[in-house]
């Protein structure tokens, strides 16, 4: 049983972890380091991630560039429109933590303030490599994930 | 010292137009907030000042006044011109000039926003930048920010004092959420 | 009541809704709007009444920001004013504290700044180019610009070690010299690049549907355009010929020859959309000519005027302009005497460029806003500063 189930986890998570579909979600400069990166030099579609628009058929969503709170609440609204599994990448300072924003009367300084983020990428903006590593550790952890077991509870 | 610009605007108002304002900047005046859409539209339709169009309008806190600095512009003529308007900090308010200059529509806007001048006869006086619940006017000097908006908290953990992490017990990795 | 209806209400009174009309919203996340911009579409359908802009969703205080930062410590923060001619934003906060200051820059620095925005404005140029063609369906034209950015970031890169958000202009001068083998390296990615435009014509410029989306699309009249304060390429577009480089000159252009195009309502009507695209492209050819005769009459020298560390300037104020790829971006600068500035105001292009639309939009059917954003070159962070 354990057998079956096993390759039929290994089977799915390869399929997701090879189709990635990120949301098209540019918010500032990272936006554009996120557009290079799917560009032809580093180009994502070959990690099957392709840019969608809607958050209904994403993924993932690459919060790339500054969250202001008057679009947290929407980034909030586009998370939970996003079936599951979904994960979040954090791309740049500003996602990260405020980035060089900390001041600023108006920025969220830190985008898991309103949404559970699963990755972190440093840089300001992030290069396209870094990019490409971050989808790369996101496949290796989905080709990790358990789906049809439950998670074992801790032993007292 | 002063310029043919800022003379001739003086000449056809005299007690709404004084200056010069600011040495090194000779085309500059200072007008009276009441007169303040007529000597602006003497300026666009004047033949020689000419000035087309408003390239910017700016609102800057004194401690002891409100400034509209607004900048001209003549692209035909290829002159500048910069009229400055005085307003009193505590109620400030002027006449719109979106009437002469659609482009004041927007900064007028703006700066109601982040400096709280209110301008008299604009179309349609909101919010531009800031979300419409937002409290305060954070140009002015005197702004504090709020410590949180919509729940979400206005201060970032110091990233100098470690957190200890969180570990999954038995070492599994969690559930794909 | 919640923000959003009660702006919605306000709005219902001023739109005067009638039966059949439907509100439906475009954005702040969307394939199209050039960043986080949005619009609230009233429509019959297809055809829209109003298009009601709401932006701020970028707002990051830059001009609060700028009363907190000493003066060196701000030029990072110009480059996020407009993050794909960061070059020029830099330009023109140099240009305002350097007035402030009184002092001037080194003749190589200057060349080294013309190289450095006239290398940015065509990257800047290609996404505007680009981006307009896939937001009506095209995707190649973007893709090969996309390589061919790929190696204006590799130049940058080169030179001062950031592929977008440069911090390369420093108060009085540049930051770093040019590399070795840079103005060669340059030279010959020019020589293959500019045959790309005349592919990047071929392509998409002259293909009938896509002048058929543009073409007699949304036409501004010049004295509309000057009334609603657009620059830049916008108001060449509409037959105005105003370029800051040529005609308030600053810097080292008045040493450069090159054109200014100009619309001339090449498949349609002067200021429509086709127009506004043309200008860019061929503002993209100027630019390539701009950087060839920039290193051949590139002299050797100096890289940075001598303006110390902890800047303190005398009170005053200045207002600088420069020529951004979207026009002309304006600095104005008040300073008290301290170490930071006492205000600055940042006036860019994309701020009049977005406040035009609603004004057009009457009329319009929803895909033929899509190629008045992409046309208008509006990008978010000038908008919301």
């Amino acid at each position: 049983m354990e057998c079956i189930l096993t390759s039929a986890e290994w089977f799915l998570n390869w399929g997701r972890a090879s189709s990635i579909w990120y949301l098209l979600f540019g918010s500032a400069c990272c936006g554009i380091e996120l557009m290079q990166t799917g560009g032809p030099r580093t180009d994502l579609d070959r990690f099957g991630a392709v840019p969608r628009a809607t958050p209904r058929q994403a993924d993932l969503m690459i919060v790339a560039g500054t969250i202001t709170y008057k679009m947290a609440e929407r980034l909030r609204l586009l998370y939970e429109q996003m079936a599951e599994p979904r994960y979040v990448i954090a791309m740049g300072s500003c996602a990260n933590c405020g980035g060089l924003f900390q001041r600023s009367y108006a920025v969220l300084k830190g985008v898991d303030k309103v949404i559970p983020v699963d990755l972190y990428i440093p840089g300001c903006a992030p290069r396209p490599e870094a990019l490409a590593d971050a989808i790369v550790k996101l496949q290796q952890r989905m080709r990790q994930e358990k789906w049809l077991r439950t998670v074992r509870a801790p032993q007292p | 010292m002063s310029g043919p610009l800022a003379d001739r605007l003086r000449a056809q108002f005299p007690e709404a137009v004084t200056g010069p304002e600011q040495k090194g900047v000779p085309e500059a005046v200072q007008v009276a907030v009441g007169a303040l859409p007529e000597v602006c539209r003497f300026c666009r339709d004047d033949s020689e000042l000419d000035l087309q169009a408003l390239s910017c309008l700016s609102g800057v806190d004194y401690p002891d006044r409100i400034e509209l600095v607004y900048h001209l512009i003549s692209y035909r003529r290829k002159h500048e011109l910069v009229l400055k308007v005085r307003l009193d900090r505590d109620r400030p308010q002027a006449p719109t000039v979106a009437e002469v200059w659609k482009a004041a529509n927007w900064h007028e806007r703006e700066c109601f926003d982040l400096l709280g001048v209110t301008f008299a006869g604009h179309p349609d006086l909101r919010r531009l930048l800031l979300p419409d619940d937002w409290v305060g006017y954070p140009l002015r000097k005197d702004y504090a920010p709020p410590t949180e908006y919509h729940g979400m908290s206005h201060h970032r953990a110091d990233p100098l004092r470690p957190v200890a992490p969180e570990v999954h017990a038995g070492g599994e990795v969690p559930r794909a959420r | 009541m919640p923000a959003e209806l009660k702006d919605l209400a306000q709005l219902r009174e001023m739109a005067l809704p009638i039966a059949g009309e439907t509100m439906v919203n475009m954005g702040p996340q969307h394939p199209s709007t050039h960043g986080v911009l949005n619009f609230l579409l009233v429509t019959d359908g297809e055809v829209m009444h109003r298009a009601i802009p709401h932006v701020g969703y970028l707002h990051r205080g830059m001009e609060k920001l700028a009363e907190e930062v000493p003066y060196h410590g701000y030029m990072p923060f110009t480059d996020r004013l407009d993050y794909l001619a960061a070059m020029s934003a830099n330009q023109g906060y140099a240009m305002a504290v350097e007035k402030l200051l009184g002092c001037g820059v080194p003749p190589r620095a200057e060349w080294l700044r013309l190289i450095a925005c006239e290398l940015n404005r065509i990257a800047s140029h290609l996404v505007a180019t680009g981006t307009m063609a896939m937001d009506l369906g095209a995707f190649t034209p973007f893709i090969h610009w996309l390589r061919e950015r790929e190696v204006i970031n590799d130049l940058t890169e080169a030179l001062c070690g950031s592929r977008l958000t440069y911090h390369y202009l420093r108060i009085g001068g540049v930051g770093y010299d040019l590399p070795a083998g840079f103005a060669d390296r340059t030279l010959r990615w020019l020589d293959h690049f500019e045959p790309m435009i005349d592919e990047f014509d071929r392509l998409i410029s002259h293909n009938e549907i896509f002048v058929a989306r543009l073409a007699n699309v949304s036409p501004i009249g010049a004295a509309m355009a000057i009334d609603y304060g657009l620059v830049g390429p916008n108001l060449r577009a509409s037959g105005v010929d105003w370029d800051l480089r040529r005609d308030l000159a600053y810097s080292v252009y008045p040493e450069c020859q090159f054109e200014v195009p100009l619309g001339r309502g090449y498949r349609g009507v002067v200021g429509d959309c086709y127009d506004r695209f043309v200008v860019r492209v061929l503002e993209i050819r100027e630019s390539c000519r701009l950087l060839r005769q920039a290193f051949e009459r590139l002299p050797e020298g100096e890289i940075q005027a001598k303006v110390g560390r902890k800047l303190k300037l005398p009170a005053g104020e200045a207002y600088a302009r420069v020529e951004a790829p979207r026009g002309e971006m304006g600095f104005y600068l008040v300073s008290d005497g301290g170490e930071s500035p006492y205000r600055l105001k940042v006036r860019t292009g994309s701020f009049s460029a977005m406040s035009i639309i609603e004004a057009l939009s009457h009329g319009l059917m929803i895909a033929d806003l899509v190629a008045l954003i992409g046309s208008l070159d509006v990008i978010a962070p000038e908008v919301d500063r």
